[in-house]
């Protein structure tokens, strides 16, 4: 017996990156554009969808619905006419706090993929793990509410560094918080320079238009070569 | 706070390239900006690596510090790790580019080799080395 060194020089996330490439792969040979929306639990991923699912005009749109446990959020969304598919982590996936490529990859064959355009995978809420797999996505997306501190770009920068645009939601709590707004959208400027930002409150329906105009536009894009 | 997750993607990372046998330690370069936990990763990796082939190696961590670049000035910083600010310090332009800091690599890995006259089979893969 005697010991070798075996040169690896490989991302260790590279698995994972490769089955996202192949998902990505067969959404666009499905002509499907596939938004990542991200956020820590509790700050309106289903509640901004529900506002918006039946709000974005010809566009037909899907959703694949992360969650560690159960199907509270994906039996919100059943009633709003769009097909909604569950994919829990737990157990099948060890309970994991995140989805991966290959999680994805198992839930392709119940996804309705020749009757939508665009398909929305809610991640499981969690500003860390989801930002470091890819999951085939097209664009992703996050969503800071104003209750989470002016501070979370600074602690969390992978996350949002890793979104094109972070919507900032809860804005109707702003009155009876002490929320400074402005140093919310410092943070996101100094980690994200350029990083598209948009106020809504899921709960009113402000802003939220703005919201589905962004996804109708990203439901237009054509499929980035992979 | 992601670290299990990591931890086993870097554990199927080297069981492929390990091919059946025995590690002993692990090479990384990690790069600050992907927010891994030195200490947290090391116990994770511990922990998942129980009842494999690389049950108890080093995991080795060398930590690369993040250096941005504008790509409007030219200028080379390095970020203040407690107040990430992605914008050049001198021009305050956003065309930045990342030049380090955000590696998760497994460089290497030491394996236990059966010798030649020992084991006759399978094993000729110390020259799995994969070129840059």
């Amino acid at each position: 017996m005697h010991r070798t060194k075996v040169r690896v020089a490989e991302d260790a996330l590279d698995a994972n990156t490769t089955i996202a490439e192949a998902n990505r792969h067969d959404f666009d040979h499905s002509d499907v554009r596939v938004v990542n929306l991200m956020s820590a639990p509790g700050a309106g991923k289903t509640t901004l969808l529900e506002r918006v699912l039946d709000d974005l005009g010809d566009l037909r749109a899907g959703v694949l619905e992360g969650d560690v446990k159960g199907s509270f959020d994906a039996d919100r969304l059943a009633q709003m006419h769009v097909p909604v598919t569950q994919l829990n982590t737990d157990p099948s996936f060890g309970g994991e706090c995140h989805l991966d490529a290959n999680m994805v990859r198992t839930a392709m064959p119940q996804l309705p993929l020749e009757d939508i355009d665009l398909l929305v995978i809610e991640n499981v809420g969690n500003l860390v793990c989801p930002a470091e797999f890819k999951v085939g996505e097209d664009a992703r997306a996050m969503i800071c509410s104003v209750t989470e501190g002016e501070d979370k770009p600074l602690k969390y920068p992978l996350m949002f560094r890793t979104c094109e645009l972070v919507v900032v939601n809860k804005i109707d709590l702003l009155p009876h918080l002490d929320f400074d707004l402005d140093a919310l959208l410092a943070n996101i400027e100094a980690v994200n320079p350029g990083a598209e930002t948009m106020l809504v409150s899921a709960k009113t329906g402000e802003g939220t238009e703005v919201f589905s105009s962004w996804l109708q536009r990203v439901g237009a894009r054509a499929p980035a070569a992979a | 706070m992601h670290e299990l997750a990591l931890s086993t993607a870097i554990l199927e990372t080297v069981m492929r390239h390990a091919k059946g046998r025995r590690v002993t330690q692990v090479d990384m370069t990690i790069g600050t900006m992907r927010q891994v936990v030195p200490d947290s990763l090391d116990f994770y990796f511990g922990v998942v690596t129980r009842g494999t082939l690389a049950e108890g190696a080093k995991l080795e961590q060398e930590i690369v510090p993040a250096e941005l670049r504008c790509r409007d000035c030219s200028r080379n910083w390095n970020p203040d790790p407690d107040f990430p600010d992605f914008r050049c310090p001198g021009c305050i332009g956003s065309n930045i580019q990342v030049l380090a800091g955000t590696e998760f690599e497994v460089e290497s890995i030491n394996v236990h080799e059966p010798d030649a006259d020992q084991a006759p089979a399978q094993d000729k893969e110390a020259e799995c080395i994969a070129p840059r």
